[in-house]
């Protein structure tokens, strides 16, 4: 296969970007989209031309390092896959590709399509565990959970913290971010006892990374490549009241 | 010239570690924080390590190469977390589970650390309970466990097909608290380039910043590597393609026993290479072997679509050879006989490199449903890569670089043979012998981090209350920083025409031809030949884009690969000495008459740990495994 490519490239976080063009031929169709990538770095770097940064680690869909918009769309247009598990048999002979970095405010970009998400990870710090120290536990089955809330708290608990949600939203809200986290902790009695304390500090912390408000647009929902349901947001928000 | 000394504590097996626990020296609240500890890594053992050496009041330094720690590839485990919990009622027990891991390792493993492991992992399955981590529940709300690795007890907790990512993400967790009290401090996007040494004790590491390419210092009183395996050494492997040996291997170089470097576990189930450009084999779990038949055709060459091919025609080998286990004998076992048939000519697909995983026979018996609620993930993934309906068709799978036995040498206390330098999870050689058992590296991992190490490590540490902070202006630092310096720009300044990939890919092959499932003397030494031209080749035709101050992923995969290249070599050499076969380490000189692997527990029943000699060959020591519970035995999957 034949592509254009238009890349946006960024020398670091001080400097002006832009988008650079790139003619890609021999593309194989069950090439992952980080494999094309990798494939145009590898013919750049031949040339004597600077490559492409992007992050990027397992290349099965969980360690949540990948992340760029393909075509305008978070991880690309297929719905439930990360940027690794894209494959370019989506993609037609000849088509144009635009990839940008995430773009919202609490992630500046670092190079290329390289973006700092440290401010999830300020959220999670600020409250996103349950205070066990390690030799405090009770044995395992001391408490039981219902399934069908394990199994809920699970479905949540899946985020693999790449940051599509916000990329997704234009306020660039991390409202589904950090509701997955609430709601995983929320739905299990042992995460109740610090229920009220969690959910004000990460809330307080996810405004001061200047996230943007949530106007239930769903866009998180739809571009999540976990496939994180909106509902999460509704408890988020019923936590939050409760706790005021 | 370094000695070996395990330090096992006297007494009984069950006794071991209580006594050990009981005789460890304390350090004080008020001196803890007096005390430095670098931990590098942020996976199942470094993160759990890292926190909770943060709760006891330590002044914790945590470093990773990603954005962010909850990214370590332990988030990728899949199949479960193992604890002789005995929920089942099935008659487990930690003796239970000590006897399939040592079993399960072809006894080339310690007995005391791995009753240790055994001892600690309901501890493990506590916490992470503790933690919030969504274990799988029964409807009456206990947990659940399944059965893994062809062992006869259900030991395995698991949350879907995703347990890695879970109790991962409950580690960092717990590691976030401790960021946000002041007790660890977290370094994301650094890769760890040497190890410094001061007075014979390891005192701190050189990292590069890998946004802005600064190289930085950081000094303690002691240091934790839990820096992974060295599988991607095959460039192909069901890693991440980021993990690398460098750490541990610059541990080594600077006096650090690495042990057992040849054992590496193949998994017999990745999804098959289908072009030259694959970065990654991504893994299939194990468990679909309980519900898939593995088979190839009886013709060779047979190029009909597989749904075509009668029953008749088919080989379902596994269950021919090995009729006691089936499709569930263990990984290596399934990878080899895989291995096998390929290279007789039988294999299937567009390159020949794979076998059939068929669950025709399944979905009629139990229903599409039933599979699609044990393995749907799976399948979606795998439709995902490949375009294929495995409700429709069998998937084709094939073996794939995964796990390394092998590692840092370290004593009872996690130690390595640099004093203050300990090595946790799949960084060190301890508890797995030469095969790995499904669903124990988590269970190894989290033990190691949460329970053993801040045990051993304070009772390293309660004599150096005196010493103060390590200054990182001294000698020591300086030389280590110049050395590293002095690499990167080596490599680049070689301005050749290859890149650290292309040098990757060709090491990863002499690998996999050489030194991967099968090997001999006569291919081992072709490779130490082939790895020698390389290494020469590489320094001589390298490319490397752009500089080192500056955020540079070529320049950081050329260091990588860089270590390969020597680490390569150490892998070989071991292999070459340990003439037997053993678990995952299968020697085609040591062979029964039927193709089984033999071992030789009188010539071979030690640790081969190698000690660095510069530009001299490793030296060799050993250290004898003494089996005085349990009793040494031929294994049979017939």
């Amino acid at each position: 296969m034949k592509l254009i490519l238009k890349i946006w490239k960024q020398k670091n976080a001080g400097s002006k970007g832009g988008f650079a063009k790139y003619d890609l031929d021999g593309i194989a169709p069950e090439m992952s989209f980080m494999e094309m990538l990798a494939y145009l770095n590898q013919t750049l770097i031949e040339k004597g031309d600077e490559p492409v940064a992007y992050d990027h680690d397992c290349h099965e869909g969980i360690c949540g390092s990948c992340g760029m918009y393909i075509n305008g769309y978070p991880h690309g247009p297929v719905p439930g896959l990360t940027t690794c598990l894209l494959s370019m048999r989506y993609f037609k002979e000849g088509e144009t590709i635009v990839v940008e970095p995430w773009r919202a405010k609490p992630f500046p970009v670092i190079k290329d399509l390289i973006v700092d998400r440290s401010a999830m990870d300020k959220i999670q710090v600020a409250g996103g565990f349950i205070s066990v120290t390690t030799g405090a536990a009770s044995e395992a089955n001391a408490v039981l959970v219902n399934k069908k809330k394990s199994d809920l708290a699970f479905d949540a608990s899946i985020c693999i913290g790449c940051g599509a949600c916000v990329a997704a939203c234009k306020n660039a809200s991390a409202m589904l971010f950090v509701s997955a986290k609430i709601s995983q902790y929320a739905l299990l009695p042992q995460g109740r006892p610090e229920a009220k304390e969690r959910v004000r500090a990460m809330v307080a912390e996810m405004d001061r990374q200047s996230f943007g408000s949530c106007s239930n647009t769903g866009a998180c929902e739809a571009q999540c490549p976990k496939q994180i349901k909106l509902f999460n947001i509704a408890r988020l928000n019923r936590e939050y009241y409760k706790a005021l | 010239m370094i000695t070996l000394n395990s330090k096992i504590p006297d007494g009984p097996l069950e006794k071991k570690w209580t006594q050990y626990k009981a005789n460890a020296k304390l350090v004080s609240p008020a001196n803890k924080k007096k005390i430095d500890i670098i931990v590098v890594g942020t996976g199942i053992s470094g993160a759990p390590a890292a926190s909770t050496l943060g709760e006891m009041g330590y002044n914790v330094k945590v470093f990773c190469y990603q954005d962010t720690p909850r990214r370590a590839h332990s988030v990728a485990a899949q199949g479960g977390i193992n604890a002789a919990k005995n929920y089942k009622n099935d008659g487990d027990s930690v003796y239970h589970l000590f006897y399939d891991v040592i079993k399960g390792g072809d006894f080339r493993a310690r007995e005391a650390n791995v009753y240790r492991i055994a001892e600690v992992s309901n501890q493990v399955i506590d916490h992470f309970t503790a933690i919030g981590v969504p274990f799988a529940r029964e409807y009456g709300g206990t947990l659940t466990t399944r059965s893994f690795g062809g062992v006869q007890v259900s030991r395995t907790f698991y949350s879907r097909g995703q347990t890695g990512q879970q109790v991962l993400l409950g580690a960092y967790s717990s590691l976030s608290r401790q960021i946000k009290e002041g007790s660890v401090t977290m370094f994301p996007r650094r890769e760890m380039l040497d190890l410094v040494v001061v007075d014979g004790k390891a005192r701190g590491i050189i990292v590069r910043n890998l946004i802005t390419g600064e190289i930085e210092r950081h000094s303690a009183h002691a240091v934790v590597l839990a820096t992974g395996g060295y599988g991607t050494i095959y460039y192909l492997s069901t890693l991440a393609v980021n993990s690398n040996a460098s750490a541990a291997w610059k541990a080594y170089k600077r006096g650090a026993a690495f042990a057992n470097p040849s054992f590496v576990q193949i998994h017999p189930s990745s999804v098959p290479q289908m072009n030259e450009f694959q970065s990654k084999l991504t893994l299939m779990s194990e468990s679909l072997r309980n519900d898939g038949r593995v088979w190839v055709p009886k013709a060779k060459g047979d190029k009909r679509p597989a749904n075509e091919i009668p029953d008749e025609e088919r080989d379902y080998y596994l269950e021919r050879r090995y009729p006691a286990f089936g499709n569930l004998v263990p990984r290596y076992v399934a990878s080899r006989a895989a291995n096998d048939r390929c290279d007789a000519g039988f294999g299937v697909g567009p390159t020949g490199l794979a076998v059939n995983l068929d669950f025709r026979d399944a979905i009629n018996k139990q229903g599409k449903k039933a599979i699609e609620d044990k393995y749907g993930n799976l399948f979606d993934m795998y439709k995902d890569i490949t375009g294929i309906d495995s409700y429709v068709e069998p998937m084709r799978i094939y073996p794939a670089g995964h796990y390394t036995m092998g590692g840092l040498w370290v004593d009872y206390d996690l130690m390595t043979t640099i004093p203050g330098l300990f090595a946790i999870g799949e960084a060190n050689f301890s508890d797995h012998g030469a095969n790995r058992l499904g669903a124990s590296s988590l269970m190894q991992g989290a033990g190691d981090g949460y329970f053993i190490l801040p045990y051993t490590i304070s009772n390293y540490l309660a004599p150096e209350i005196k010493t103060p902070r390590i200054k990182t202006d001294i000698p020591e630092f300086q030389e280590a920083e110049e050395k590293a310096v002095e690499r990167i720009n080596r490599l680049l300044t070689v301005k050749g025409k290859q890149t650290a990939n292309d040098f990757h890919k060709k090491l990863g092959k002499i690998m996999w031809d050489y030194c991967g499932m099968t090997r001999n003397e006569a291919g081992l030494t072709e490779a130490l030949r082939l790895i020698r031209e390389l290494r020469d080749e590489f320094w001589n035709d390298l490319i490397v884009s752009g500089h080192a101050d500056e955020l540079n992923q070529e320049l950081e995969k050329a260091g990588r690969v860089a270590d390969f290249l020597e680490l390569g070599e150490l892998m070989v050499n071991d292999a070459l000495n340990r003439r037997e076969s053993c678990g995952a380490h299968f020697r085609e000189e040591s062979q029964t008459a039927d193709h089984e692997a033999m071992r030789n527990d009188d010539e071979f029943a030690y640790v081969a740990a190698w000690e660095y000699n510069s530009d001299q060959p490793p030296i060799l020591h050993k250290e004898e495994l003494k089996f005085e519970f349990v009793e040494l035995k031929q294994r049979s999957y017939k």
